[in-house]
This record gives structure tokens, C-alpha cells and sequence, in this order.
């Protein structure tokens, strides 16, 4: 199949079909579209009318949860369960907004997330290493916002170069990207520090409370998780989300409506960018050290299984998937044999994708379609996720 | 917003985290919790297979107990990257609350859990098989020890029998990481010292396969060569070296003449006899301790490999200083394991290949082996020891001061020229 083959094949039914939600007011048709996307102030406004709005018993209660959590759970549980799902999610969530909502699946986000992790090691302080690299030592306030610039370059460059191509191009050319990002760190010794890498990259301490530690870690990755996961779903329903779906709907209609697609797309990757930058910094510290292996091509597809794992039809989809992925990585090994153990995490992701393409969501989706079944109503809008 | 409904399964998901995290498994009085820490994946799952098995034989061989408490051993899994190596043992010690740490298995694995272990002061921490430098020699940690010798320990000796052979002038080639580093410091430290001189190093990354631009740069005016590759590097390097027609003399790295190496079959298989190298162990040592230490494994281990490998035996004295230690304590761990820290400091034992004990920054002091590729009766080829260097300290015979004006090996350190 040839390239313009495949993208009239994305543009049609068949692309439709891959990434459409249903049908209904889930503001897909180019239409609606336009409409939201020509009123911006009146759009924006009630977005955030109604997100108050729909500010339900559940979320309070999963709120307190998450909140209440560290103080229940042992450090371990808060540090390495809670704050790694919660700084693997925010980079997988990048990845949902790119791909479940401008169809353009990008495997470059690990790499991107390591641009802002590099970064913070090259510019703030890290250990010394026997490789040869050193880092210039500056405060954290400067090396963190260094660190999210240089990935939202980055993301945008990705973006710039990959914007024109679609479906499984678009994935050869991140993952490509990604790798090239993985050999550079691992071949380069003067700024990147070869194999070794950087160690000692700790979180600051600030007023007194040290980052590091587990509770504090868990409150800052929280705090970053909720701001992306309602920035993503605020912009969902702002006039460029709404476009950007409808770019992923059909590109040719939005262009023929006056859209500029790839600048649309190129924005989409920017702020893909700007969220795995704050989570490769989370990334970063939680790990308190970065080399080769954190961006390889393991992690890379770790953040696509998550995304995949969680659903990508709304923006909590990342952040299940990081914590099933955390838990199945870290518990497997005591489930069977230990030299065995990567065969359940193996069993338990095929199963999940194989009983339900659109994820754990899709699956709770199903769950709930099914103890509904009564109301056809609730029935058709149980299916509206998003 | 109606979306938002799944939230429901996010708060399923706490409660039930919340419910797993709140039950942590209880820990018997009598049972001494030991984690050991490989690599069950990624490029050294084999070897990290034969590190556990070094484990289960070092407590098999104290009948499973020390101290008066029987031992229970727990195995963790890393993929060779620190991130994992770190997330292994944090699960290890926070989680499933392990008494003693024992791992990993590569040296920046090991530089990491030596950082991570001093946010755990009150528990021991045992190296596996890692041998990085400056775990131990950059900003050592007070509750990390290791009892085997390190990479560049681990070549000692062979600067002088390189000098001995009369090789002047040498060209090196090695990969580009950590270990080799050391490898090339731990040569070149006494090489350089006593008049040799190594004319140009030539740095491959990792996996290398394709050498001819690295061969056609060899000068015609070297000696010999100094091959500090492992694996199928080393397999490729000599393959291409031989079509390319160098008739030099190698010196090979302690992982580059090993049992792969010895046994592939190329033409220069031949050539290999009498290759120098030197290592930490050797296949061909000659000591009652050493034929028990392999019999042992033999009969333990009907899937292992034909002799111990260097992973085994690593992790094999490692453990083995553990329960020697616990011995000493009467498995006594109170007071943040005071008294098991001290006495394995001062802890002196003769493992399989030779006497060991510790330096002021808990790195082993122990013997190197010097060896020659020898041909068996059999016609199979093995590591001969034609030399043991006794008590090679981290600091490669050089004094304190000195060593740190030299600084740990990398690319350019040492260099002469």
C-alpha cells in the first residue's frame, strides 16, 4: 500500500472507525466542529460551565482517595506504586491525547519525557560520573523549566516531521526518532554521559520538604497528574480540541472548512510535549538518576501498553493503565516461578487487549453496558465515553 | 463531562491498592529474609541465572541456616538497567521487608543500589557481581560492601607479564562503558608506570559487529593488542582481525578469552593459545578449595553450565561472607544490624579462589589470576594459571594519593602515549 493509498484509507471509513467514538454529541462531526470552533469565547465557557457542573459524588470520592492514599499506604506503595504510576501515567496521558484524540500515534514520547530528564540532569546537579559528562549544577528552578522547554522543542520537531505522514507511518517515524534519541544518549559521552548516564539527579527540597521522599513525591506527581488530566480534558472541549477531533475525523473536510490541519497537529505534539516534559522530570527524580535504559526501546512501548492498557477514549485511560502496568511489573515475580515471571505480565496485557480493544475502560464500559442492559438510554450513553 | 463516570473503577482500583498496601507479610523471629537481586532478563539472563544459583549454593553449602536462624532467600529480577536494579531492591526492602540485600549483577546497577542504600542505613547491603569502580570508590556508602574484587583489580599483574613478554608498544580496543574502563586502568596503571606505552586506544560501542574501519587503524609498529571485549564482540573482533591478516599477539580482558571465546571455530583458534589474561577466578585453578567449590556445583546444579561461571562465583562469595558474618553474630540484627555491620567489616574468610577481606571503603581486598590459553588432552582449550597476584587492593598496589591524582579509568584516564 502505498503512502497516499493508506492516508485515503485514514481519511475514509476505515480510519473513522479506528479512533470514532459512536455517534451523539460526543462533538465529532465537522459540523459541530465548526460551530464550537467559530464561537471560541462561548466555547470555552461552557466547557468550564460545565465541568463544574458534572462535578459528581464519584469524583469526590476518587479524589479523597487519591489524597487520603499515601497516608495509608506504606512508603513503598506511595513511592513506587503510587508516584511512578502517577509520573508514567502523565507521560502515557500525552500519548492518549496525541493518539485518542488527534490519531496520530507518537512512540517518541519516552524519548521526549527524556529530553526533560537529560535536561534537568545536564543543567541542575547529578553525582559525578566516571563517563565524563558533568552537569553545570544550576538551581532547579532554572534546570526544570530548561527541561520542559527542550522537550516541547523537541516534541514540536517530532511533530514537524511527522505531522505529514498517518496511521502506521506516523509510528515508524517516532519510533525511529525515539531510537535515535536512545543511541545519541548512549554514544554520546561529553554532554549525555555515554552508558552511565547521570546519578544522583534528586528531586529539590523546598521550604523545608524534601521531594525525595515518598509522601512528598506523591503529592508533587498527584498535583501534576490532576493539572494535566484537567488541562486535557478542559482543551478537549475548548474550540482547539474540538477542531483537533475533528482533524482526526477528516482531515480533508476540516482543511476544506478553512482548518490548518498541520499547524492543528504541530500544536497537538507541542502540548503532547510540554505534558511528557513535566512527567520525564517526575520520571527523572522518582528514579533519581537517568541513563540509556530509562528511554530505550522498552520504556518507549511501556508507555504505548499503558495507554492501551488504560483505553484511550478519555483522559483517566492513561492513568489506570500506569497503575495495572505498575502493579502486574512489581507483583508478577511473587504470582509464579521467578524466572518465569514475564510471562504473566505478557498473559495479563494480551488478555486485557484481546477481551477489549478499547482497554480497561472499554471493559468497564462493557461491565456497566451490561448491568444496565434495562435502560436503553443509559445504554446508548454508557457507550459515550468522553 | 459524562465521561467521568469511570471514575467509579479509579476508586475501585485505590480501595483496592489501599487494601493490598495496608497487609504486609509477617516476618518470622527464627527466619533471616535475605533478597538476592540478578538479571532474569534482558542481555544477562543467563548469566543472572547462574548468579542465583551461586546464591542457593552458598546457603545450601551452610545448610540452609546462619547464626542459629534458618535462611530464607528471595530472588528479584532486573534487565540490567538501574532504574530496574533500584525498583527491585526497593521492593525488596520496603515491601517484602528482606533483613540483607545481595545484589546486582552490573556495575551501574550496582552504582545505583549503593546510592539507594543509604537512604536504608539500618540494613546491610552485599554487592552481587557488580564491579564498577566507583561504587565504592566515589562517595561509598557505609552499609554497602563487596566482597569481590572490582574490574580493574581484576587485571592486575597483567601490565608486568605484558612488559615480561617484551610488548613496548601496545594498541587497545574495548568497549565503551563503565567496566572496560576499569579493565583498561586496572592494565595500563602498572603498564604505563613501568615504561609501556599504549599508543592509541580505539573505543566500540556495545555490540559492535563490524570492525574493519577499527582493524585497518591497528599501527604496523605494535607489539601486541590488548582485547578487552566480551561475548560475541569478542568473537567478531577476532574473526575480522584473522581475515584481515594481524599476526599480533593478544591480551585479552578478564570476560574476553572465556569459555565462548575458547570454543568458537575459526582458523585463529589456534593462534589463541598462550593469550594472556587475568581475572578474579580462572577455570584451571589448581586448589582443593577451588575442584570442591566446582564439584559442589556440578552436583547441584544438573543445568548449569559445565564449570561455575564468574557469575555464580561472584554471587557465590558474596553470599557466603553474608552468612559467615551472620555466623559470627549469632544472627543477632538488632540495633540496625550494629553488630552484623562491624563484623563484616572485619570479616576474613578463604572463599574458593583465595583469601578475602575488606578496605576501609568495604571493597574487597582479594587475589587475581593470571592466565594463559593452554590446550587440554582432550584437545578442548582452558585458562591456565601460570601466576596469582595476592592481595590486590582497589587502589591497584599505588597509594591513596596517588590513585586519586591518577582518578578512576575512563576514556582518556590513564594514558601514555
Amino acid at each position: 500500500m502505498s503512502a497516499a493509498q493508506w492516508r485515503r484509507a485514514m481519511n475514509s471509513g476505515a480510519g473513522r472507525n479506528a479512533w470514532a467514538r459512536p455517534t451523539g454529541a460526543s462533538a465529532a462531526s465537522p459540523a459541530t466542529v465548526a460551530r464550537a470552533a467559530s464561537a471560541p469565547p462561548a466555547g470555552a465557557s461552557v466547557a468550564f460551565g460545565e465541568a463544574i457542573g458534572a462535578i459528581k459524588f464519584r469524583h469526590v470520592v476518587v479524589l479523597l482517595a487519591v489524597l487520603i492514599y499515601p497516608w495509608v499506604a506504606t512508603p513503598f506503595f506511595t513511592y513506587q506504586i503510587g508516584g511512578q504510576a502517577l509520573a508514567l501515567g502523565l507521560i502515557a496521558l500525552s500519548l492518549t491525547f496525541l493518539g485518542g484524540y488527534g490519531g496520530m500515534v507518537s512512540l517518541a514520547q519516552m524519548a521526549t519525557a527524556g529530553v526533560a530528564g537529560y535536561m534537568v540532569a545536564i543543567f541542575g546537579i547529578a553525582g559525578e560520573a566516571q563517563g565524563g559528562a558533568s552537569s553545570l549544577g544550576w538551581p532547579w528552578w532554572i534546570a526544570v523549566p530548561i527541561g520542559i522547554a527542550f522537550a516541547t522543542l523537541f516534541a514540536t520537531f517530532v511533530g514537524w516531521l511527522s505531522v505529514r505522514t498517518e496511521g502506521i507511518y506516523t509510528i515508524m517515524i517516532t519510533l525511529a526518532i525515539g531510537v535515535s534519541f536512545y543511541y545519541l544518549v548512549q554514544q554520546n559521552y561529553s554532554i549525555f554521559g555515554g552508558h552511565e548516564g547521570f546519578n544522583e539527579v534528586h528531586a529539590p527540597i523546598v521550604l523545608g520538604v524534601n521531594f525525595s521522599h515518598a509522601i512528598p513525591y506523591y503529592y508533587l506527581a498527584l498535583f501534576w497528574a490532576l493539572a494535566g488530566y484537567f488541562f486535557i480534558k478542559y482543551l478537549l472541549r475548548a474550540p482547539f480540541g474540538v477542531a483537533l477531533q475533528g482533524v482526526r475525523e477528516n482531515a480533508r473536510r476540516m482543511n476544506a472548512l478553512g482548518f490548518d490541519v498541520t499547524a492543528h497537529r504541530i500544536a497537538a505534539y507541542s502540548i503532547a510535549g510540554v505534558l511528557a516534559g513535566i512527567g520525564g522530570v517526575l520520571m527523572v527524580w522518582y528514579n533519581g538518576r537517568i541513563s540509556p535504559g530509562t528511554v530505550g526501546t522498552g520504556p518507549m512501548l511501556d508507555i504505548l501498553i499503558i495507554a492501551v492498557l488504560g483505553g484511550m477514549r478519555h483522559p483517566i485511560g492513561p492513568f489506570i493503565g500506569a497503575i495495572l502496568f505498575v502493579l502486574v511489573q512489581n507483583f508478577a515475580i511473587d504470582i509464579i516461578a521467578r524466572e518465569r515471571f514475564n510471562l504473566v505480565i505478557g498473559v495479563v496485557f494480551l488478555s486485557i487487549v484481546l477481551f477489549s480493544p478499547d482497554g480497561l475502560l472499554g471493559l468497564w464500559g462493557y461491565v456497566r453496558t451490561r448491568l444496565q442492559a434495562g435502560s436503553v438510554q443509559l445504554k446508548l450513553r454508557g457507550r459515550n465515553v468522553g | 463531562m459524562r465521561g467521568t463516570r469511570i471514575g467509579w473503577l479509579g476508586s475501585a482500583i485505590g480501595t483496592a491498592l489501599l487494601a493490598a498496601a495496608v497487609s504486609g507479610p509477617a516476618s518470622a523471629q527464627d527466619t533471616i529474609k535475605i533478597g538476592a537481586l540478578t538479571n532474569l532478563e534482558g542481555p544477562f539472563a543467563v548469566p543472572g541465572l547462574d548468579g542465583h544459583r551461586g546464591v542457593d549454593l552458598a546457603v545450601k553449602l551452610h545448610n540452609g541456616m546462619a547464626g542459629g536462624k534458618k535462611i530464607q532467600i528471595l530472588k528479584y529480577s532486573s534487565d540490567a538497567t538501574p532504574d530496574k536494579a533500584v525498583a527491585a531492591t526497593r521492593k525488596a526492602v520496603e515491601q517484602d521487608k528482606v533483613d540483607i540485600m545481595i545484589g546486582p549483577l552490573s556495575g551501574d546497577e550496582g552504582i545505583a543500589v549503593k546510592n539507594y542504600s543509604k537512604t536504608h542505613p539500618e540494613m546491610v547491603f552485599v554487592n552481587g557481581s557488580s564491579g564498577a569502580q566507583a561504587t565504592t570508590l566515589q562517595d561509598p556508602s557505609p552499609n554497602f560492601y563487596r566482597f569481590n574484587t572490582e574490574g580493574a583489580q581484576w587485571m592486575v599483574g597483567l601490565g608486568e607479564l605484558a612488559l615480561a613478554k617484551g610488548y613496548k608498544k601496545m594498541w587497545l580496543v574495548a568497549e565503551d562503558y563503565g567496566f572496560p574502563y576499569s579493565q583498561v586502568q586496572g592494565f595500563m596503571a602498572s603498564y604505563c608506570a613501568k615504561g609501556g606505552h599504549v599508543v592509541k586506544k580505539a573505543w566500540v560501542p556495545l555490540g559492535t559487529k563490524d570492525y574493519s574501519s577499527i582493524i585497518s587503524g591497528i599501527p604496523s609498529d605494535v607489539d601486541a593488542l590488548l582485547v578487552v571485549l566480551g561475548g560475541a564482540d569478542a568473537v567478531n573482533f577476532l574473526n575480522q582481525a584473522e581475515q584481515a591478516g594481524i599476526d599480533k599477539p593478544f591480551i585479552g580482558g578478564s570476560i574476553t578469552v572465556d569459555q565462548t571465546v575458547l570454543n568458537y571455530r575459526g582458523k585463529k583458534r589456534e593462534s589463541l593459545l598462550g593469550t594472556a589474561s587475568a581475572g578474579p577466578m580462572a577455570d584451571g585453578i589448581d586448589t582443593p578449595a577451588w575442584k570442591k567449590f566446582v564439584a559442589d556445583y556440578k552436583a547441584n546444579f544438573k543445568d548449569g553450565f559445565p564449570s561455575p561461571s564468574l557469575f555464580a562465583y561472584l554471587y557465590y562469595i558474596n553470599t557466603q561472607a553474608v552468612l559467615l558474618g551472620l555466623d559470627a553474630v549469632n544472627g543477632d540484627l538488632s540495633n540496625k544490624q550494629e553488630k552484623l555491620k562491624a563484623a563484616l567489616a572485619k570479616l576474613e574468610f578463604d572463599g574458593p579462589a583465595g583469601h578475602i577481606k575488606l578496605d576501609e571503603n568495604r571493597n574487597a581486598i582479594g587475589d587475581t589470576f593470571i592466565t594463559e590459553v593452554a590446550k587440554a588432552p582432550d584437545g578442548s582449550f582452558f585458562n591456565k594459571v601460570t601466576h596469582v597476584v595476592h592481595d590486590v587492593s582497589e587502589t591497584l598496589g599505588l597509594s591513596k594519593a596517588e590513585f586519586q591524582k591518577m582518578g578512576l579509568g575512563n576514556r582518556d584516564v590513564p594514558s601514555c602515549p
